[in-house]
């Protein structure tokens, strides 16, 4: 990104190393690019949760939301509205500052996710090299703020399910590593991007059909992903018939929406993630991954760029195995 | 086994502590000595023909006038399926009677309650406590001559009469034909 | 080692010294009695080092309602709202347990077709109060799904009895000396649907959950409870009939016209772990279901076709001074029983409900040692209490 600024800026007319207004711009246009990437984030696991309560109301023989907006569609922005109006509690005997803070610092470990994951072959907000290992380590501070919030809300219950809910994830993030190292050994580099461009456009290319041991891992990513999400069956930590809710019982409010949207963008990340190691990313069948203009129907998209060719994991491409 | 022969049966081991059956006030019942309740429960659970396994009830009744509360107890046999019925009776001033709770375990929790709603002490109870009523409750409920407390931490437990200020039309009705009878009288 | 949590003794009757003990690293914490999963307001306190515990210890009367006190202040037949009250999911059975109490007491005999309403209205609510209970078994134990299914089947019996009586949860349906109204016309089709309907319900409802795989570790060798113990604590109903004790009051104290139905009686026989457990329990509910559904259907066909529904009673009820009567029926959740002890006027000197779930709350603490709090959860549910029950 730090390219294209400097493109614009050249444009403009002034020189990026000498101008003083370049970390103005800077500054600013990663505050455009924030402000975009959490409205995402924000808006996503707001629809999924229509999604989510449509469908399991359909499976419980009930209707889920239906009034507000066409098929309830708008029923999460009524929800966001009415916590914004909701009293803002902080229990008396919580501990004032971890409690306040321990929804941050989940909002941070999930939003700093985005950064590395691309959505097209330029919509990347840092293409890092070790992109995968940057993603296992910012989402271990979602851990961070629930046990933050459980032992602040000076409630047992809620440090129960801070407790259950930690161990749980603490315990799935090593299959979790260990299954997204797979893609990493076939593609030759913890870059999201570079995984990707190993991957093709087909199915056939992804590594999810087209190596076993990727299709074992795509599996075993999968179920941990359940897991550290706190999805069914994995939801113990929200048990609601023993814990009422978990960690963020004593939370009410905003704070309170900011568990939830973390939980279903977590859902989203690791769905991002798997679809991004596993099923060939942002590619579509017979589209140019790096031409700025669509190339003639019927071409063959083969990976083209050398990186791939001389890569070790042409020796695990589909004709060898 | 009916009634009189589990009777006969207690009076055969026990002599004159156990009366005669009280007449069949739709159900026969035996008023024992509240001092021999433990070990005749005993024996109606351990004798082998008796095999009263089960105490299904336990309830006590409040007889003011009798200066009297009674205990009574209603026991079932799952091995021999017949029942029978035992009553204490204790004095109104001070009820206490032996907890049968080393006998049959159900015992703990009848026993609790009714030391809760009518005040009786059961002796040997491991864990005497009120269970309905809050723990800093005073007064017994279910007395004849329980007056409740007017309020209990703050909490006023009578409520204003919401008729007042209501006169119901009838006696409307007829207050004001008096009034009009006794002007009457009074121009008379 | 932690010593075992020091109860309070006749003298320390303030709960605040039990909330001061701590004791060695383990810690007290409250389960109630607002929580989604004690069925009613009742309140434990468990004492446990995380997951484990070594003692919940129940606390009810937050729904005590003087019932019985008020029992000593209505007239016989004004009662019978209150005794809906006592358990308002199986209110049909509470209304008859005070008929034939009241009934022994002033030696009234009820006519035939009013006893054939009185079983097809109480077989119906023992269906719609199992379904409540195999619902909120499942969504305890998880499964949030299978409780809407089993709702949505009591909706068709609350249709039912709201056009028997009028109300879809506290009947006061029946009167001493018979019924209130008779059986609408055409009722006899429309339940027979209903069962047509139900009864393939229970396979499935037998396939998605009594005999699923988790269901079955969750609650397989949870809490068994042998037979001797079930009878000295004094369990009743499905909870005896899961630990192996054959006793079904229809059967062996055979009251109303329930001689002239033929019907099994579910035993527990540890299917899928110790006879006695949880899933026994569970079970038993499920089963007897269909046992009401084949004595509701001998019902309606055997129903007498004459229109007496009431017997010859009274206008003020009234009985001798001091006379008693004890009444047992076999309602939802076990045996429960009367105990009548006629006044001087139109009310009764004293009342007493023992109900079946007040007893199986004295079986929880020694049940609960070892056990861990989601199991605590199960098991609350697998012995079926309602907190009305407990604490009228």
């Amino acid at each position: 990104m730090q390219g294209f600024l400097d493109q614009l800026i050249r444009n403009a007319g002034h020189d990026p190393a000498t101008w003083p207004w370049t970390q103005f711009v800077y500054l600013a246009a990663m505050g455009a690019v924030a402000f975009l990437v959490i409205n995402f984030a924000a808006i996503t696991a707001g629809i999924f949760s229509w999604a989510e309560r449509r469908v399991a109301a359909r499976m419980q023989s009930r209707v889920g939301p239906n009034r507000v907006g066409p098929g309830g569609f708008l029923q999460w922005i009524a929800d966001a509205v009415k916590l914004l109006l909701k009293e803002d509690l902080v229990p008396d005997e919580a501990d004032k500052v971890l409690f306040r803070a321990a929804p941050y610092f989940m909002m941070v470990g999930f939003a700093c996710v985005f950064v590395t994951l691309p959505f097209s072959h330029r919509l990347i907000v840092a293409d890092m090299n070790l992109g995968i290992f940057y993603i296992l380590a910012v989402t271990a501070l979602i851990v961070v703020g629930i046990i933050m919030s459980g032992w602040s809300s000076n409630s047992k219950w809620s440090l129960f399910g801070a407790i259950r809910s930690a161990a749980q994830i603490i315990s799935y993030e090593i299959p979790a590593g260990m299954a997204l190292m797979i893609p990493v050994l076939l593609a030759g580099t913890m870059s999201t991007q570079g995984i990707i461009r190993a991957q093709g456009g087909f199915p056939w290319q992804w590594y999810l059909f087209d190596n076993p041991a990727a299709t074992a891992a795509f599996f075993i990513y999968f179920i941990s992903a359940l897991a550290e999400g706190n999805r069914t069956p994995f939801d113990l930590p929200e048990a609601e018939s023993e814990l009422v809710s978990g960690y963020n019982t004593e939370y009410s409010g905003m704070r309170f929406s900011y568990f939830f949207l973390v939980e279903w963008g977590n859902m989203w990340i690791m769905s991002a993630l798997a679809v991004t190691m596993f099923c060939g990313g942002w590619q579509l069948p017979a589209c140019p991954r790096s031409a700025s203009m669509p190339s003639p129907a019927g071409r063959r998209c083969l990976p083209k760029s050398p990186r791939w060719r001389s890569s070790p994991a042409r020796r695990f491409s589909s004709s060898s195995w | 086994m009916t009634f009189e022969e589990i009777q006969q049966r207690l009076a055969a081991k026990f002599g004159e502590r156990i009366g005669a059956l009280a007449p069949a006030n739709k159900d026969a019942s035996l008023v024992v000595p509240p001092g021999d309740v433990v070990e005749i429960c005993r024996f109606l659970k351990d004798d082998p023909d008796l095999a009263f396994d089960c105490l299904m009830n336990l309830s006590s009744v409040d007889w003011p006038k009798k200066n009297q509360i009674e205990v009574v107890y209603h026991l079932w046999s799952y091995a021999k399926q017949h029942a029978f019925i035992l009553k204490a009776q204790l004095d109104r001033a001070k009820p206490e009677i032996a907890s049968l709770e080393p006998v049959w375990k159900a015992a703990d929790w009848l026993e609790r309650e009714q030391y809760d709603l009518m005040g009786i002490q059961f002796q040997g109870h491991p864990d005497l406590r009120r269970i309905m009523m809050p723990d800093d409750w005073v007064g017994h409920p279910l007395r004849k001559d329980y007056a409740e407390q007017t309020q209990w931490h703050n909490i006023t437990t009578t409520r204003e009469n919401s008729l007042e200020g209501y006169v119901r039309l009838d006696e409307l009705k007829k207050k004001a034909a008096e009034a009009a009878a006794a002007k009457k009288e009074v121009l008379q | 080692m932690s010593k075992p949590l020091e109860l309070p003794t006749m003298d320390m009757e303030n709960k605040e010294v039990l909330r001061r003990i701590e004791v060695g690293g383990d810690m007290l914490l409250n389960m109630g009695p607002q929580h989604p999963s004690t069925h009613g307001v009742i309140n434990f306190l468990v004492q446990t080092d995380g997951e484990v515990m070594k003692r919940a210890i129940p606390e009810v009367g937050y729904l005590h309602r003087s019932i019985e006190k008020i029992g000593e202040r209505c007239t016989y037949n004004g009662f019978m709202p209150y005794t809906d009250r006592v358990d308002y999911i199986a209110a049909m059975f509470a209304n008859q347990g005070w008929a034939i109490a009241v009934e022994k007491l002033l030696g009234l005999s009820v006519p035939k077709r009013a006893e054939y309403c009185r079983v097809i209205a109480c077989e119906l609510n023992r269906i719609s109060s199992h379904l409540i209970s195999v619902g909120t078994m499942a969504m305890d134990v998880g499964a949030v799904t299978p409780f809407p299914y089993a709702l949505r089947e009591r909706e068709f019996i609350n249709d039912l009895l709201e056009e028997l009586c009028g109300a879809r949860l506290t009947y006061n349906y029946l009167r001493i000396g018979g019924v209130a109204f008779d059986l609408p016309s055409g009722y006899a089709d429309k339940v027979s649907t209903f069962l047509d309907h139900f009864e393939k319900i229970l396979d499935e409802f037998n396939r998605l959950i009594t005999y699923n795989e988790i269901f079955i570790k969750r609650l397989g060798h949870l809490a068994p409870i042998p037979a001797q113990m079930a009878i000295d604590y004094c369990l009743v109903g499905p909870n005896l009939r899961a630990s192996g004790v054959n006793f079904d009051v229809r059967k062996q104290l055979p009251y109303s016209v329930y001689p002239e139905f033929q019907f099994d009686v579910p035993l527990g026989k540890g299917e899928v772990g110790t006879p006695g457990d949880s899933w026994d329990r569970f079970w038993c509910r499920v089963e007897e279901m269909r046992q009401s559904c084949r004595i509701l259907r001998q019902a309606l066909a055997q129903i007498p076709n004459d229109t007496q529904i009431m017997a010859k009673v009274p206008r003020k009820i009234k009985a001798p001074e001091g006379q008693e009567a004890y009444s047992r029926i076999e309602s939802a959740r076990g045996d429960m029983q009367y105990y009548v002890v006629a006044g001087p006027g139109e009310n009764a000197h004293r009342v007493k409900i023992r109900t079946g779930s007040f007893t199986a709350m004295g079986i929880i603490d020694s049940l609960s040692r070892g056990l861990m709090i989601a199991d605590l959860v199960a098991l609350i549910a697998s012995l079926d209490v309602v907190a009305p029950e407990i604490d009228r």
